[in-house]
């Protein structure tokens, strides 16, 4: 067992520690206050190969592991929660199954325009009637000659509107599975600006403001029939695969939310004096401190070992991450929620005035509690593995 | 066309600067980086690979620990990186430094040869243009702009207040400043390459024609004989002047006292 980053990590932390800094803390509240999607920023991690960390070179990625990728994320969300998600949902939603369940065709048109950052990814699984219950699916999907017929809806999706490559589920029949008439799921890659595809509600959320979340609706939306990604029926299990992956993403951005919130707490507490000395000097502001620093640690280790553990499955697929994803996605997400609270606390009346990066990463936080899987989720997916 | 790149690995300065007990630099507790000027000199040289192909290497002589900057540099972008490293290369001065950099450089194939203007930690400013005076070569100090047409270097060099347009034919040397441009960022993957890649490594023995007369500290001409941190500043001081002449007078009198006016 070795705690210690080798010196190829410790040199990408710096890269991306040194790129969050520069470029993108100086517009995480004006992106956030006017909910404008960070273009700009996507634009520059292109061409440094931020959008393709974990992908081979061969498909026009950087070859990198699992965790360098789970790091940028986690750098990235420590000064803006939005410029995270944006990478995690690119990277983990749309190009993983492409790469894990494309034809080499598929993987040469989408995959290599996606991890070179020229084209912007995004994932379509929530209905309205279908979020925890994923199975309850209505957008349906006919085949017609060499063309699917897409018909139906997807809300809340994440680079919505932005992105140019989805990847969407829908059902395509009834099966028979011990007894019961199932739905029939399988996933498609679907273009922007294919006739019949169009967006609808943007969201105005409470929090990842810059984010661009939308609902997407398909009217006759004819998809060539080399589409359809992975066994036709295969859909569920492409997505429940793919959101084991995209978990250890949110993962690492709730941890880099609750870091950014403690290291800017530290500043804070150590500067604003009252009654005579620093907030820091508090005893109450000191063990408030150890605790949330502690719990950061736990988190931090949970997310980096469900990103070793998903690097052990590229070599060994008999490997299984997804319990070490759910741990990590349920622990990092409640603290980034308590860390946050509690250094707005820490903040005082400064807290809540928008000038102070906390309340926004408090805003924040709340997200990864409920998006790829809500907390509640999180926990099935852990005890249904206890009790097997 | 081939560049050669000289870079060195610094203590970060902007973190603080730290003393032994003893007076000397407390290097181990400072983050080392690579000098500002190089790594404006390394984007420049990265600038030609991307407009002519242009093929940099990077070299540095220091301490087997001075790869960081060399792998740092691959991830950039860089070619090939060269580590020159020996015991009896230490304590070495600008002389012993320069003719060191100069005896690793005749093995190697150059057009361009690019140095920072100055380290920030020596803060000499003298090893780029003893260098090309070893190796007999025309030397552009203070670049702010480089342009290559045919075979001649076409560069702005700074002054105070104004700068000149030199023209020189290659092979020549060129000292960067850090205004020169904006380094670009390493990518992931380059970073995980940069850990693969062969470093060359030379020792006393790879150095061309140079004597040992002119190595290390024994080489060197000077000595450190005493260094010290500077006096702090004392508490402010508050003055009530009667009135505002008063008060640039007291001002004006207290910089010319130190020296800085
Ligand atoms: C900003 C944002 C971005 C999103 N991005 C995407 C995206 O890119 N792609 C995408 O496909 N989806 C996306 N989603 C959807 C998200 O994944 C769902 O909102 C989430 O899975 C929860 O589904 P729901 O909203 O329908 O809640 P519901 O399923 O209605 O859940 C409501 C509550 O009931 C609980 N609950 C439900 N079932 C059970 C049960 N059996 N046992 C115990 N508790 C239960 C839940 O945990 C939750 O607390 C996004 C959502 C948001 C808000
Ligand atoms: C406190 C202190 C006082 C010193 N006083 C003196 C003194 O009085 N006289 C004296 O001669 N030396 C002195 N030195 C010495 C020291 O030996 C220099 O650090 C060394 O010779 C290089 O000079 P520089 O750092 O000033 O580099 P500069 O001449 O400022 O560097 C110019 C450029 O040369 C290149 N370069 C410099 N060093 C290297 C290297 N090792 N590898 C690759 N490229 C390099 C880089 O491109 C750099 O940007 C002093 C050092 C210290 C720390």
């Amino acid at each position: 067992m070795d705690f210690t980053l080798s010196k190829e990590h410790d040199m990408v932390r710096t890269l991306f520690k040194d790129f969050a800094e520069n470029e993108v803390k100086p517009l995480a509240q004006e992106i956030d206050e006017q909910h404008r999607f960070p273009r700009e920023t996507v634009d520059k991690m292109a061409k440094y190969g931020f959008m393709g960390i974990p992908v081979p070179k061969e498909y026009g990625g950087q070859g990198a592991d699992t965790l360098a990728y789970a790091m940028c994320v986690e750098e990235l969300s420590k000064v803006c929660g939005t410029t995270g998600v944006i990478v995690s949902a690119h990277t983990s939603l749309c190009i993983d199954p492409i790469l894990t369940f494309g034809t080499e065709e598929q993987k040469q048109k989408y995959v290599v325009p996606l991890a070179k950052g020229e084209k912007l990814g995004a994932f379509g699984l929530t209905e309205p009637g279908a979020g925890t219950d994923a199975q309850g699916q209505q957008t349906k999907a006919v085949l017609d000659g060499d063309e699917w017929v897409l018909n139906g809806s997807k809300c809340f999706i994440t680079n919505g509107k932005e992105a140019d490559v989805y990847v969407i589920f829908a059902v395509t029949g009834k099966v028979e599975k011990r007894g019961r008439i199932m739905k029939e799921i399988s996933a498609f890659i679907v273009e922007k600006g294919t006739p019949g595809f169009t967006f609808g509600t943007k969201e105005n959320k409470m929090g990842i403001c810059a984010s661009s979340t939308y609902e997407l609706i398909f009217t006759d939306c004819r998809i060539p029939k080399e589409n359809l990604l992975g066994a036709q029926g295969k859909g569920f299990n492409i997505a429940m695969h793919t959101l084991d992956g995209g978990r250890i993403g949110i993962a690492s951005q709730a941890l880099g939310l609750a870091e950014g919130a403690l290291e800017t707490t530290i500043n804070y507490v150590k500067e604003r004096k009252q009654f005579g000395k620093a907030i820091g000097a508090f005893q109450n502001t000191q063990f408030q401190l150890a605790d949330m620093a502690t719990k950061v640690e736990a988190a931090k280790m949970l997310v980096y070992k469900a990103a070793r553990k998903k690097d052990e499955y590229k070599k060994d697929p008999k490997v299984s991450y997804s319990v070490e994803a759910a741990m990590a996605k349920l622990y990092a997400a409640e603290v980034a929620m308590e860390v946050t609270t509690k250094c707005v606390q820490l903040h005082g009346g400064y807290g809540y005035i928008k000038e102070y990066d906390v309340e926004r990463m408090m805003r924040d936080a709340k997200i990864t509690e409920i998006y790829e899987g809500t907390s509640e989720v999180q926990r099935m997916v852990i005890s249904a593995a206890l009790l097997k | 066309m081939k560049v050669v790149v000289c870079i060195k690995q610094v203590p970060d300065t902007k973190g603080g600067v730290s003393f032994n007990p003893d007076g000397t630099l407390n290097r181990a507790a400072m983050l080392a980086i690579m000098n500002p000027d190089d790594k404006a000199g390394l984007e420049a040289a990265l600038r030609l690979k991307d407009q002519y192909g242009a093929e940099v290497t990077v070299l540095t002589m220091g301490l087997p620990k001075a790869t960081d900057v060399l792998r740092e540099a691959l991830a950039m972008g860089a070619d090939k990186a060269v580590l020159v490293t020996d015991r009896v290369l230490g304590g070495a001065d600008t002389w012993a430094t320069s003719t060191t950099i100069a005896g690793a450089l005749r093995n190697l194939e150059y057009d361009l040869v690019i140095t920072g203007r100055q380290a920030i930690d020596g803060d000499t400013a003298q090893v780029g243009p003893q260098i090309a005076e070893h190796l007999g070569l025309p030397v552009i100090s203070y670049a702010q702009d480089i342009k290559i047409d045919g075979d001649k270097v076409i560069v702005e060099r700074l002054y105070d207040d104004r700068y000149h347009v030199l023209e020189a034919k290659m092979p020549c040397l060129i000292t960067a400043l850090a205004e020169l441009n904006e380094p670009r960022y390493m990518t992931p993957g380059g970073i995980f390459d940069a850990f693969q890649a062969e470093i060359t490594t030379w020792g006393r023995a790879d150095l061309k024609d140079v004597e040992d007369g002119n190595l290390g500290l024994n080489g060197s001409p000077t000595k450190i004989a005493k260094a010290s941190d500077k006096v702090r500043k004392g508490a402010g001081e508050k003055v009530v002047p009667d009135s505002p002449e008063d008060a640039v007078a007291y001002i004006i009198g207290k910089l010319d006292e130190k020296h800085v006016i």
